[in-house]
């Protein structure tokens, strides 16, 4: 077993860690363990076991073999897993995006009691954007027509994604002429599984123009859809005061933790653990409260809409259950493990699968009724109530691990943060990246991998960023890791930042680092990126800013979905822990520089942190060299003849 | 830190909208709902919440909604620790405050009607107050601010630590061209304007020093000001809050100066002007905003040296002044251009009645002239330095003339009258000394301030020679003044100055549109109107009475790239209307598309447009098939059913209204007056003063249409001041408009 230290940088981990061999409870760590050495072949994405002549494996080093038995080389290997990864991770992000749009229209036709239309602004705004009329019509008559509109995006065959021209103008241009605009979302991710079996698509290029095509597909596709309905439904992100970490659990309280992606569910839990009944039922069971924490995603949404706090992130989810005061834990769908079910089952916590797509085998399943959402949300509540007397085993709550942040950055709110109702715009976030105060733009996003520090990656990366003067923009378990840390309260500015981004941090009262959402809201990244490009004076496309992103500890499909869909819109994208085509040489010298010349973005590979923010800070140097703003400017001062020069 | 800045601006803005809560339920309560609330003679209401939500307040409970809105402006406040983010919200608590403020301020003109010095523009005695600007002040002033003799304002609250300092601060602010709106005290202390009037400064709008109020609220008379310019200059229409904020961010060169300890209700205010893209520049040690993006650069800087503090904030308004560099020893600047030598201050004065006085500006040839050669021939004003000022009338008086002579290649004869009627404003321009008139009427005095520094009749020369190279060195090469104060002397130029006027007049008269071509375009105003051009013709000279014909072609001579250009008509379209391919083509393209065709001699189907510096607008009157005009100086109603500010309202902004044009003065008596319509015989209405003004060429041309009784037949507000009163007068009369074909 490696030592104890190396497996978090977190003490709240680490403490439960302990907690864990004490109680003689396995963890992903030890199952890291016996699993090491893990397959090379696996690992450098060279074995295929796409037919039953397989499985075949290409040696990386040159020596034989290079071929598989049906002919195929390392580099389609190579390229056919990475495009099944990313239509494994697209179709995870809108598939999840589909039941949104689901209850969006039965919300609309009135058929799920406690759902609403929370933002008609946005609602209208989609509306318009979607070229859905709406004159005359009431909210819920638009919001048909929307989520009609929205629904069909998932079917189509032909034509362009209706948000494929939120883009820039020139993004569109350039997606059009490497004929790489997705069709309909279902069709995208089919053809990637068609392509991918045995004699089909034996070119990587080619496979990879389909895997642009298929990220675009969830980028503009599913995961923007998913944002956006959630948005409308459960209301546009502002910004709100939470906190984070294990210490949020409370010795005295019903602790039910919510884990998975989906926010359709756990919001109504929220709803029902304000429910007075239930809180009677807690007080007669001996409990002084219910307290809701969240783990993964799940924990993003509900934390974004309504300050709940956060439990941890992806590798937390088993040592929560260890500290033997979780008293339910909820999972949908996404990154739950299935060794929760062995955990749980050390302790009283009850697991409760929700999602008929996603069922544990040993554990609980009440699924999730859209017709009467809140009567399965009040049982769920109930039986974590019930459960509360039944702590069987010490319960450790590391206390002192908590930390507060300030979340709630939809794009949005940042344009209304940075200028209000009347100036809004992201002028002064333009400004400031010109005049070099802000030196660029990072989206650092992505998972826990036990492979490495758990946290250590995303925190060492960010901070190294914004001493450099970036400002990052995050999601998913990146930004839970750094709001750990503190990086996400306005303070860490002047802690942490270089002192031109600190300067606007406090100009404006943001922290260095924004927390924007979930996963599938990383399209809220593309969205500000656009935003940015819309402004001016940076560029026409996404491609031309001072921007990179970065999952320095990446492990879903979902993961690489995402950091193509970026590289696909343009943007420097860098990947740590490791990398899923190395065994094919032209295939990854092709993603690492090749296919910027067509798109304008690149993927990177990097394990070290600090060295993964220098090859980002360089990018973003290149960019700014190439925009002419690398330099001091003299200041313009304005006579009569300027002032007429002036567009209208 | 911004944060102190936005914790304290959120908190004053609470304070700001919950007081002026309470004045509006105690109004409500005194007044009720439906009594009207206004500031004087304005067609803009309120003009910050106007221009802002596009309402009009135009009685008592119309604030309640706006309060509301206010109220609902107001963020939480910003919390020590783990703050949420307080840039946009603190500007939107900006806002409220001054929504609130103007609400306040209205009442104050409910409660306390002559609080204020309603309508004036000088300050005399012991009441200071100015109150807001109404629209006949906006509009004058406002020319200044688009053809760009002022470009912008200071908003100064507090008070300097001395007169003298205040004193020095107003005169630099002055010398840039700056306007300087002033409000508040100092912690119980008058402010800075009581200051100056301390300090013996003159102020008023005159002097481009206007003390608006004693109170922080007034500073929305500044806010409001702008604006209104948004709307009247920019055409842009109430309630297009972005377009407004951003007007005035690219194009009203204002900034704020608060003198002394900031509390937190200036802060609320300092926070509404960063929302309107005006930084705020202090003397105190405040927390500064230097990252840019809602003004053009710096928010907020402080503890600026009071050395500095002008140079400063020209510089964080991202500003270029051209500053006159003219070798005289009192200051120089447009600002002194309305100062007044009074009688307290008065040691000298050349003609006014009392002495033979003229000026006169000619062409010679290159060796005749040596350039910068200033010679005064006759007494000199050192007699009378150190004298006491004496009582008007009583000082010793001085026949004068003044004789400037330019040589050059590019010199024309044409030039000369243009050349020469710079004089009035560029000895204007000198503190201390008062020009009035022009050739033969002019009237010279000198204060005794000025005298006392040394100010002497050379040096009457030396700013001719300074500003003559300044502004039109591309005409002329070599330029010298001769200055007569000999009795003899003068009275032989006099007597050779008014035969060369005679010609001159003869040759002008003698040019019509139809034996010219090219015309000019004037898109001077475009810094302000972008979609506005002027065509201005021999016949109908610039809508503001500033540029003729000969104007234009001086400035395009002077600037060949400038905003005057020759425009050739090309083929004629509609000799009657006056319209031809050439000036459409022109007008369309200059005026970015917004206007394709126009009739230079109607106001029926396409008349021209206007930027808002009109000095008359025309309108039709059905009832008596005639037309009626209205110059900006009259402030009543008119028999059009609207006052004139209501009517520019509608006739600003570069749109196109028919049945409204605006127009000049000179305009009224031209050949092509409205001709296609009817010309001058449609003329039912104007008011008394114009119509006396203009009287000596009314005369002439109502005899030349053969209706020679028509300056009595027509109206003024002595008749009437609706359609209704005067029909009967036009009637009795027999007024030509009657018995025309009918307008439409």
């Amino acid at each position: 077993m490696a030592d104890e230290k190396r497996k978090s940088i977190d003490p709240a981990v680490l403490t439960l860690v302990e907690k864990a061999a004490a109680d003689e409870v396995m963890l992903c760590w030890d199952r890291l363990d016996e699993q090491s050495p893990q397959c090379g072949y696996g690992i450098a994405g060279v074995c295929c076991r796409n037919c039953a002549m397989g499985p075949c494996q290409i040696n990386p080093f040159g020596d034989a073999p290079q071929k598989g038995v049906c002919g195929v080389d390392a580099e389609t290997i190579a390229a056919r897993n990475f495009l099944r990864s990313i239509a494994a991770g697209a179709a995870a992000h809108s598939d999840h995006a589909r039941a949104v749009v689901e209850a969006f229209i039965r919300t609309a036709d009135g058929e799920i009691p406690g759902f609403e239309i929370k933002d008609e602004q946005k609602l209208l705004s989609l509306a318009m954007d979607l070229g859905v009329s709406i004159e005359g019509k009431d909210t819920a008559a638009v919001a048909k027509e929307v989520g009609k509109t929205l629904r069909e995006q998932f079917g189509r065959q032909d034509g362009e994604l209706a948000f494929i021209a939120k883009a820039p103008i020139k993004r569109q241009e350039l997606w059009r002429a490497q004929g790489i605009v997705p069709r309909g979302i279902d069709r995208e991710i089919v053809e990637c599984m068609h392509r991918t079996h045995i004699g089909v698509d034996q070119d990587y290029k080619n496979l990879m123009k389909q895997a642009s095509r298929t990220a675009l597909a969830d980028g503009w596709g599913g995961s923007m859809i998913a944002t956006e309905l959630q948005d409308v439904l459960f209301g546009n992100p502002v910004p709100i005061v939470g906190s984070v970490n294990l210490g949020i659990l409370e010795p005295d309280q019903v602790n039910i933790i919510v884990h998975g992606h989906e926010p359709l569910l756990s919001e109504m839990v929220v709803a029902a653990s304000r429910d007075k009944e239930l809180l009677a039922l807690a007080k007669e069971k001996g409990a002084a409260g219910i307290n809701i924490g969240g783990i993964c995603c799940t924990a993003n949404e509900i934390l974004m809409r309504h300050g709940i706090p956060v439990a941890g992130n992806f590798l937390q989810q088993e040592v929560a259950v260890v500290s033997g005061a979780v008293d339910a834990m909820i999972v949908d769908v996404q990154c739950t493990l299935q060794s929760l079910t062995d955990v749980a089952g050390c302790y009283h916590t009850a697991l409760i699968t929700t999602n008929p797509k996603a069922r544990f085998f040993g554990a609980r399943h009440l699924e999730f009724d859209e017709a009467n959402p809140l009567v399965a949300a009040r049982e769920i509540v109930t039986i974590a109530v019930e459960n509360f007397p039944n702590r069987k085993r010490k319960v450790v709550i590391p206390t002192d691990n908590k930390t507060d942040m300030v979340a709630g950055f939809s794009h949005e709110t940042i344009n209304y943060i940075l200028g209000g109702l009347f100036r809004g715009s992201y002028r002064p976030l333009n400004d400031n990246i010109i005049n070099g105060r802000i030196r660029g733009i990072a989206g650092v996003v992505g998972c826990n991998n036990a492979k490495v520090t758990h946290d250590e990656h995303h925190v060492t990366l960010v901070k190294e960023l914004i001493a450099n003067d970036v400002l990052v923009l995050q999601t998913g378990c990146s930004a839970v890791a750094c709001a750990k840390e503190g990086l996400l309260v306005p303070e860490a500015a002047t802690r942490y930042a270089g002192p031109g981004l600190a300067e606007v941090c406090e100009a404006v009262g943001m922290p260095p680092v924004l927390h924007m959402g979930s996963c599938v809201d990383n399209s809220r990244i593309l969205m500000a990126a656009t935003a940015v490009v819309k402004e001016g004076g940076l560029g026409d496309d996404i491609s031309d800013l001072p921007c990179a992103g970065a999952a320095p500890e990446w492990m879903s499909e979902k993961a690489l979905s995402i950091g193509h869909y970026f590289v696909a819109s343009g943007i420097f994208t860098v990947f740590g822990v490791t990398w899923p085509t190395l065994g094919a040489k032209h295939l990854t010298e092709y993603l690492f520089s090749g296919i910027e010349e067509e798109l304008g973005g690149k993927w990177a590979f990097e394990t070290d942190p600090v060295k993964t923010a220098r090859l980002m800070i360089d990018h973003i140097d290149q960019k700014r060299h190439k925009l002419g703003i690398d330099k001091a400017r003299e200041r313009v001062l304005y006579d009569m003849e300027k002032r007429r020069e002036l567009e209208t | 830190m911004s944060k102190i800045i936005a914790a304290a601006g959120i908190n004053g803005a609470y304070t700001i909208v919950g007081r002026a809560r309470k004045k509006y339920e105690e109004a409500l309560e005194k007044y009720g709902p439906d009594r009207e609330v206004a500031f004087p003679n304005t067609g803009y209401f309120l003009p910050i919440i106007y221009g802002i939500l596009g309402v009009p307040v135009k009685k008592l409970s119309d604030m309640g909604p706006v309060l509301d809105r206010a109220e609902s402006l107001l963020p939480p406040r910003v919390r020590q620790t783990h703050n949420l983010p307080y840039l946009g919200p603190a500007l939107d608590a900006g806002m409220a405050t001054f929504f609130a403020e103007e609400c306040q301020e209205a009442v104050r003109y409910l409660d306390d009607p002559d609080y204020y010095l309603a309508g004036r523009e000088e300050v005399s005695g012991g009441a200071i107050w100015l109150g807001a600007a109404d629209d006949v002040i906006m509009r004058k002033r406002g020319v200044e601010f688009v053809d760009g003799t002022a470009p912008g304002f200071a908003a100064v609250l507090g008070r300097a630590p001395n007169g003298e300092i205040a004193a020095k601060i107003a005169q630099e602010l002055q010398e840039k061209n700056l306007y300087v709106f002033m409000s508040s005290g100092l912690g119980g202390k008058p402010g800075f304007a009581e200051q100056l009037v301390e300090s013996g400064v003159q102020i008023g709008w005159n002097t481009r020093l206007v003390p608006f109020g004693p109170d922080t609220s007034s500073v929305v008379f500044s806010i409001g000001f702008a604006t209104r310019a948004a709307m009247s200059f920019g055409n842009i229409k109430p309630g297009d809050f972005r377009k407004i904020l951003i007007y005035n961010k690219d194009r009203i060169f204002a900034f704020v100066l608060p003198f002394g300890y900031v509390d937190e209700e200036w802060y609320a205010n300092a926070l509404g002007a960063v929302n309107f893209g005006f930084p705020v520049i202090a003397d105190t040690a405040i927390p500064q905003i230097l990252p840019t993006g809602v003004c053009t650069y710096e928010h907020v800087v402080s503890g600026v040296g009071y050395d500095q503090l002008v140079a400063k904030a020209v510089e964080v308004r991202g500003l270029k002044v051209k500053v006159a560099n003219v070798p005289i020893p009192v200051s120089y600047s447009p600002a002194y251009e309305g100062e007044r030598v009074r009688k307290d201050d008065l040691v000298a004065e050349c003609g006014g009645g009392r002495t033979q006085a003229v000026e006169l500006t000619t062409t010679r040839e290159m060796d005749e002239v040596t350039d910068g050669a200033v010679e005064v021939i006759g007494p000199d004003l050192d007699l009378y330095a150190g004298a006491k000022a004496t009582p008007v009338g009583e000082s010793p008086a001085l026949p004068l003339a003044i004789v400037v002579e330019v040589a050059g290649r590019q010199m024309q004869k044409d030039f000369e009258p243009i050349l020469e009627r710079q004089l009035h404003h560029l000895i204007n321009y000198a503190q201390g000394v008062m020009h009035i008139g022009q050739r033969n009427i002019v009237w010279l005095r000198f204060s005794k301030q000025a005298v006392d520094k040394g100010f002497r009749l050379g040096h009457l020369g030396s700013i001719i020679h300074a500003k003559y190279h300044e502004d039109f060195g591309n005409i002329f090469d070599k330029v010298q003044v001769k200055i007569y104060t000999d009795e003899a002397r003068v009275k032989e130029v006099y007597d050779r100055a008014v035969g060369i006027f005679r010609e001159r007049d003869e040759r002008i008269e003698g040019m019509t549109d139809e034996t010219t071509d090219p015309f000019y375009s004037c898109t001077l105003c475009q810094s302000f109107a972008p979609n506005h051009v002027c065509i201005v013709t021999p016949e109908r000279p610039g809508l503001c009475g500033a540029y003729s014909w000969l104007d234009c072609r001086a400035s395009f001579e002077i600037n060949p790239t400038g905003p005057n250009q020759p425009v050739p008509k090309g083929r004629t379209i509609d000799e009657l209307y006056g319209q031809w391919e050439g000036i459409n083509e022109f007008v369309a393209k200059a005026s970015r598309g917004n206007v394709t065709e126009y009739d230079a001699y109607s106001l029926m189907r396409t008349p021209m447009t206007s930027c808002g510096c009109f000095e008359c607008i025309a309108c039709i009157m059905p009832l008596s098939n005639g037309v009626m005009t209205v110059d900006r100086d009259f402030p009543e109603m008119t028999p059009a059913g609207m006052k004139f500010t209501t009517m520019a309202g509608m006739v600003g902004g570069g749109n196109v209204t028919p049945g409204f044009v605006g127009h000049s003065k000179y305009y009224v008596t031209s050949r092509k007056f409205l001709r296609a319509d009817g010309g001058i015989k449609r003329l039912v209405w104007m008011p008394s003063r114009l119509k006396e003004e203009i009287m000596e060429r009314l005369i002439v041309r109502a005899k030349e249409e053969g209706v020679p009784e028509l300056p009595d037949q027509i109206a003024d507000e002595r008749i009437g001041t609706t359609e209704e009163e005067i029909l009967p007068f036009l009637e009795e009369v027999e007024h030509p408009a009657l018995s025309l074909p009918p307008l439409f």
